[in-house]
C-alpha cells in the first residue's frame, strides 16, 4: 500500500524561509489530494522538497511499497516551456530511459505508445516540443511523468494552460489512474471547483504554512474562501449533489486591485 | 478529424520514431563517408598533387607507392590532416556541449572568451617571454595558451553556479571576457617587436601548419576521455535541454552533470586552440549543423556534432591549400569566410523545409 506523511517539512532559500513546518496526516495511495493556496504560497517549493530536488528540514515518510518502487517520486514542473529539438515522442522516451542504455526496446516503444494512446496524443507524438501550444507541452509533461510509473506524484498545476474538456479529461483520467495503479497523487490548483470534483483530500498552504489538511468537503468553506482567498463567496450543491463554489466578489479591502489609484495616474 | 483510426495511430507513434532515428543514423553513416573522403582530398593536395586512388594505396597498402610519396603522404600531410579533423571534432562537440549545459544556442568557446582567453596567453610568450609554468620552457607557448583557455572556462563554470545567475548574464560574462582578453591583447601587441607581432598575429589567425603527432596525440587523447563520458550522460544530457527542474524530476543530479561537462569541455576546448590558435567558427557553428541534421537527442547529436566540426575544419584544410595555388591560407580565416555562407544557406534550407 502507498503511502506518504510528511513530518515538519521547511524549505530555505538564503535567509527566508518560504516553507515551514508542513506536517500531514497519511495521504495514501488511490487518493488524489489538491494543494491550493494563493500565488507565491509556498506551493511549488514543498513539491520540490517533497521530490528532494531542494534541501530543507523535515522527514518524509514513504510506504515501504513506495519506497521499493524505482521511481518512488515524480514531480512534474509547472514551467513547461523549452526551446528543444526533441518530438513529444522522444521526449517522453527520455523520461522513461534516464540512467539507462542507448538502446530503446520493442518493448518500451510498446508502453510509450500505449501511455500516449491513453493520453489522446498521438497525433502530436511526431511533433517537436517546441512548436506545441502550452497546454499540448502540458500533456507531454504529464506523459513524460507517467511513463516512469511513480507510486507518488506531484503535479504542479498540470491543467493551467488545457482547455475546460482536457483540464476535466486529466483529472478525472488521474483519478481513475491514481486508484488502479495505487498512487498517491498531489495537484497543486487553483481552481477551486476541480479540487471539490476530482480531489479526495485538499491541503492549504498561505505564506509557506500548512493551515489546513483533510478531506475536501470539509476543508474547502466559506470561511476558507473568505479568509485565504478573500472573496466571499457560497459553496451549493447542485441538482446531482456535486459541491460547487458560487463566487458574489472581492472582498474590498486595501489590498484589492483599484481603479480609483489607476485613474489618478491619468 | 484524423483520418487513421486509433489502432494505426497507435502503430504510428513508435514506427515515426523508428524511421526517424534510421533517417538520423544514415546522416551520421553519411558524414562519416564525406569526412572519409575529405580526408583523403586534404591528404592528396598540397605542393605535389596526387590522385585520389594513389592516397588511398599509400593509406591502406603503404608499400605500394613510392618511397617519397609514402614519406610525404605519412610524415608531413597526415598530422596535419588528422589535426584539422581532431581540432575539428574536439571544438564542436566543446561547443555543443557549452550549448547545452548553458542552455544557450550562442555559446562556444570563441564566443564565451576562451579562445581569446588563449590568444592572450600565447602573446605572453610570443612577446614577454612569459611562462606562466616556468618549468616546461620549450611548451611555453601551447602551455600559456591552455592555462589561460582553462581559466577562463572555468571561471564561467564557477560564476554560472552562483545563485540567481541567469544564462544570459553568462553569456554576457562571456563576451565581456572577449573584450578584455582582445584588449589585453592588443596592449601586449602594441608593446611587441615587428618579429613578435607578427608571430601573434600570426597564432590568433589559427594555423595547422605546425602540427606534429605528439600535438595529434594529446588533442585526440582529450576527445578520447570526454567523448565516452558525454555518451555515457547521453539521456541526462538530453534531459537538461528540457531545462533543470524538468531534469531534475527525471532523476538527472543536475549539478553533478554540468560540473562534470563544463570540466570536459574546458579540456576539449583549451587542448586544440594552445596548438592551433584561434579557429572561431567551428564550436558555434558545428552544432547548429548537427542541431538540424539530427535534432537533440544526443545519442545523434553527439556523433553528428563530432562529424560536423570534423568535417568543417577538413574540408576548410583542403579550401586553404587550393584557394590561392601556391600559399596556405590561415585556416581561422578561412573557416569563417567560408563557413558564413555554408551555415546560412543551411539555415534557409531548414526554413524553407519547416
Amino acid at each position: 500500500m502507498t503511502s506518504l506523511q510528511l513530518e515538519n517539512i521547511g524549505v530555505r532559500y538564503g535567509d527566508t524561509d518560504v516553507v515551514s513546518g508542513v506536517s500531514t496526516p497519511v495521504l495514501r495511495g488511490g487518493e488524489l489530494t489538491a494543494v491550493i493556496g494563493p500565488n507565491a504560497a509556498g506551493k511549488s517549493s514543498l513539491f520540490k522538497r517533497i521530490a528532494g530536488l531542494v534541501k530543507g528540514p523535515g522527514v518524509i515518510h514513504l510506504s515501504a511499497a513506495a519506497q521499493a518502487a524505482e521511481n518512488a517520486i515524480c514531480y512534474l514542473p509547472q514551467d513547461t516551456s523549452t526551446t528543444a529539438i526533441l518530438t513529444v515522442y522522444e521526449s517522453v522516451i527520455l523520461a522513461a530511459k534516464q540512467g539507462s542504455s542507448w538502446k530503446v526496446t520493442g518493448r518500451e516503444l510498446q508502453k510509450i505508445d500505449a501511455v500516449l494512446n491513453a493520453l489522446r496524443m498521438t497525433d502530436i507524438a511526431g511533433r517537436n516540443l517546441g512548436q506545441l501550444s502550452g497546454g499540448q507541452r502540458q500533456l507531454a509533461a504529464i506523459a513524460q511523468a507517467l511513463v516512469r510509473e511513480p507510486k507518488i506524484l506531484l503535479m504542479d498545476e498540470p491543467t493551467s494552460a488545457l482547455d475546460l474538456h482536457r483540464q476535466i479529461d486529466v483529472l478525472s483520467f488521474m483519478r481513475e489512474l491514481a486508484t488502479r495503479r495505487n498512487m498517491a497523487v498531489l495537484i497543486a490548483l487553483h481552481d477551486l471547483n476541480h479540487a471539490l470534483r476530482y480531489c479526495q483530500n485538499v491541503m492549504v498552504v498561505v505564506d509557506g504554512r500548512m493551515i489546513a489538511c483533510g478531506a475536501t468537503h470539509d476543508i474547502i468553506t466559506q470561511d476558507l474562501l473568505r479568509d485565504v482567498y478573500r472573496v466571499n463567496a457560497r459553496i451549493e450543491r447542485c441538482s446531482f449533489g456535486n459541491s460547487h463554489v458560487v463566487i458574489d466578489g472581492p472582498i474590498h479591502d486595501h489590498a484589492a486591485m483599484s481603479v480609483e489609484d489607476f485613474a489618478a495616474c491619468a | 478529424m484524423s483520418l487513421v483510426t486509433r489502432q494505426d495511430a497507435v502503430v504510428l507513434g513508435s514506427v515515426q520514431y523508428r524511421a526517424r532515428s534510421l533517417r538520423r543514423l544514415l546522416i551520421v553513416a553519411g558524414l562519416s563517408s564525406i569526412l572519409f573522403l575529405s580526408m583523403a582530398v586534404d591528404l592528396a593536395t598540397g605542393p605535389a598533387n596526387y590522385p585520389l586512388t594513389d592516397v588511398l594505396r599509400a593509406l591502406f597498402v603503404p608499400d605500394s607507392v613510392p618511397h617519397q610519396m609514402r614519406v610525404v603522404i605519412w610524415d608531413i600531410r597526415m598530422p596535419i590532416a588528422l589535426m584539422a579533423v581532431i581540432v575539428g571534432a574536439a571544438l564542436s562537440t566543446a561547443g555543443a556541449q557549452m550549448q547545452t549545459i548553458l542552455a544557450n544556442p550562442l555559446a562556444s568557446p570563441f564566443t564565451l572568451g576562451i579562445s581569446a582567453a588563449a590568444g592572450f596567453g600565447a602573446a605572453l610568450a610570443l612577446v614577454l617571454g612569459v611562462s606562466i609554468i616556468p618549468a616546461f620552457v620549450e611548451f611555453i607557448i601551447p602551455l600559456n595558451a591552455f592555462l589561460m583557455a582553462m581559466g577562463a572556462a572555468l571561471l564561467i563554470h564557477f560564476f554560472s553556479r552562483l545563485r540567481g545567475v541567469t544564462v544570459e548574464t553568462i553569456v554576457l560574462l562571456g563576451i565581456a571576457m572577449v573584450f578584455t582578453f582582445n584588449a589585453l591583447l592588443a596592449l601586449l601587441q602594441y608593446l611587441a617587436t615587428e618579429q613578435a607581432l607578427a608571430a601573434v598575429v600570426f597564432w590568433t589567425m589559427g594555423s595547422l601548419v605546425k602540427a606534429t603527432w605528439t600535438k595529434v596525440a594529446v588533442t585526440a587523447l582529450a576527445v578520447v576521455i570526454a567523448v565516452p563520458l558525454f555518451a555515457r550522460r547521453a539521456w541526462a544530457l538530453t534531459a537538461l535541454r528540457l531545462g533543470d527542474e524538468k531534469a531534475a524530476s527525471f532523476g538527472v543530479r543536475v549539478q553533478k552533470v554540468r560540473l562534470e561537462t563544463m570540466l570536459l569541455v574546458s579540456l576539449l576546448a583549451a587542448i586544440p586552440v594552445s596548438f592551433v590558435g584561434t579557429i572561431g567558427f567551428v564550436g558555434l557553428v558545428g552544432p547548429h549543423i548537427a542541431r538540424m541534421l539530427v535534432g537533440e537527442d544526443q545519442r545523434f547529436f553527439l556523433p553528428a556534432s563530432i562529424l560536423a566540426g570534423a568535417v568543417m575544419l577538413s574540408a576548410t584544410s583542403v579550401l586553404s591549400k587550393t584557394l590561392v595555388p601556391g600559399a596556405i591560407l590561415p585556416i581561422g580565416v578561412i573557416t569563417a569566410l567560408v563557413g558564413v555562407p555554408f551555415f546560412f544557406s543551411l539555415i534557409f534550407a531548414t526554413r524553407r523545409r519547416s
